[in-house]
């Protein structure tokens, strides 16, 4: 507790000589110990700062990481609303209107978890690695848990269009149906395209996809 | 007789992968026991091949290197020059004379570059090893590590630039980025969680998970067939969570360093272990 109390007193007094309003109207929600958002940002130069600046680009928060990183993912309701909203916006749906695409490209998709790694060849095509985190066809043992399974999926909606629109969305940007989601925002962050995203949600939405059956 | 033996070994081998094949079927939660027993299996001390980067380590150590050809042995690790029991335990650590918190691999290059007088160019250029490509650092990491072994984790966190790190490194934990939006917690900050097989530790509270985790690097990488260090197990995350490629020795991994090792305070150090 000690330790804790002078960390606490050390770093506030760092981020009231730094910053100003930005930290305190948020006290209430804060962690006991929280350093001045300069001095970790000075932290990420010193590791990253080398990197290609396209690269330093991605981790430069944007404004709904920002607030979920001052959270911890856990916003207020006000906070919530507005990114959501935010991140609604940046949703495209495809122009033909056509939301269920092939799922046995989708299968590929989910399976593969390539791409958008420092060790990638530039040209490497990015996979949505869906298996890393949920559960799919049944058929498939090797599957993680980070998020809910989604066995079933169409059959438990019922096939229902405004699901189908639904999955669509959250596969897009997971953050314009849950603020601060632990999902990447795919179409959003340009990891996957349109047309692998519509097939992913045959993945889940064909009957004749393995994830029904 | 030793090829008997080793006959044995593998036709035994043979056997447990067969078993395992045939078992293809089964549920999830038997898959999972299923590398829990392999991780089993590979983790006896007497055939880890950790202990052969000990071996070299310590022959780096006692090396007359550099400008001022000397050897490393009047490099201090924190407890003293030449002191090397114990060191480990209590790295990362602030130093006075680099007026740094720095952590194993960081403070042997700094002697390397005040003590000995040595160009570490060549030696950052192999910090991690490759086919036909050995890593001075991975040894002597290996060396000294391992002559902690059997004692607690045991940060000094009282310097205020030590606990500087430790917050900083908390807030880095949290801190999303990447065309994924991946954080440290986004993997590793919940109960029994896993990412297709393999199950995750959990970091954000100080504990059994964090303690057992810090106190088993380095480790023997079967897959890799390499003795890897926490800056190389930090540098391999980062590259899952498809952030940029992070600067060895440099301060957001020692900072995340200290904080992992703060959650994992009290834990026994054995190493080099082994993993797959």
């Amino acid at each position: 507790m000690k330790q804790t109390s002078t960390i606490a007193a050390l770093l506030l007094a760092g981020a009231a000589a730094l910053t100003l309003a930005s930290s305190a109207g948020a006290q209430t929600a804060q962690p006991a110990v929280k350093p001045d958002p300069a001095l970790v940002e000075k932290y990420v130069k010193a590791t990253f700062g080398k990197a290609p600046p396209e690269w330093q680009a991605r981790i430069e928060p944007d404004e709904t990481l920002k607030v979920c990183n001052q959270y911890r993912n856990e916003p207020p309701s006000a906070e919530a609303d507005k990114i959501v909203k935010r991140e609604l916006a940046k949703v495209v749906f495809p122009a033909d209107g056509k939301l269920i695409g092939d799922w046995k490209e989708g299968a590929k998709i989910a399976n593969n978890g390539r791409g958008g790694q420092f060790s990638d060849d530039e040209k490497t095509v990015s996979g949505g690695n869906c298996y890393a985190c949920h559960q799919m066809e049944a058929a498939e043992l090797s599957f993680g848990t980070l998020g809910p399974s989604l066995t079933n999926y169409g059959k438990d909606r019922k096939y229902d269009p405004d699901e189908v629109k639904q999955a669509f969305t959250k596969i897009y940007d997971s953050q314009a149906v849950v603020a601060c989601s632990n999902m990447p925002r795919f179409g959003a962050n340009k990891v996957l395209t349109e047309k692998q995203i519509i097939d992913l949600v045959a993945f889940l939405f064909d009957p004749q996809s393995p994830v029904n059956k | 007789m030793k090829r008997t033996a080793l006959g044995w070994a593998l036709g035994a081998a043979a056997i447990c992968a067969s078993v395992a094949l045939t078992i293809g079927i089964v549920r999830a939660q038997d898959a999972e026991k299923e590398i829990e027993r392999y991780r089993a299996m590979i983790s006896d001390p007497m055939s880890n091949p950790g202990f052969l980067a000990v071996d070299r380590g310590e022959a780096l150590w006692s090396e007359k290197r550099g400008t001022k050809n000397v050897s490393l042995e009047s490099c201090d690790l924190g407890l003293g020059a030449g002191k090397l029991e114990g060191a480990y335990a209590q790295l990362p650590r602030y130093f006075v004379d680099a007026d740094r918190v720095m952590d194993l691999e960081q403070r042997l290059l700094w002697c390397m570059q005040n003590v000995q007088g040595f160009d570490t160019k060549d030696v950052v250029a192999r910090r991690f090893s490759g086919p036909g490509r050995a890593s001075d650092m991975e040894d002597l990491v290996a060396f000294i590590a391992n002559k902690s072994s059997g004692m607690k984790i045991d940060l000094p966190l009282k310097h205020p630039k030590e606990l500087e790190m430790a917050a900083v490194g908390e807030a880095l934990f949290y801190r999303r980025g990447g065309v994924m939006d991946f954080s440290c917690a986004t993997c590793h900050a919940d109960e029994g969680k896993r990412i297709r097989l393999q199950g995750l530790p959990n970091f954000s509270k100080p504990g059994k998970q964090p303690q057992e985790t810090m106190g088993s690097w380095p480790t023997y990488r079967v897959s890799q067939g390499a003795l890897r260090t926490m800056q190389h197990r930090l540098w391999d995350c980062f590259r899952q969570q498809r952030w940029p490629v992070p600067e060895y020795g440099s301060d957001a991994i020692t900072a995340l360093t200290v904080f992992l090792n703060k959650q994992a305070m009290g834990g026994e150090i054995n190493v080099p272990s082994i993993k797959r």
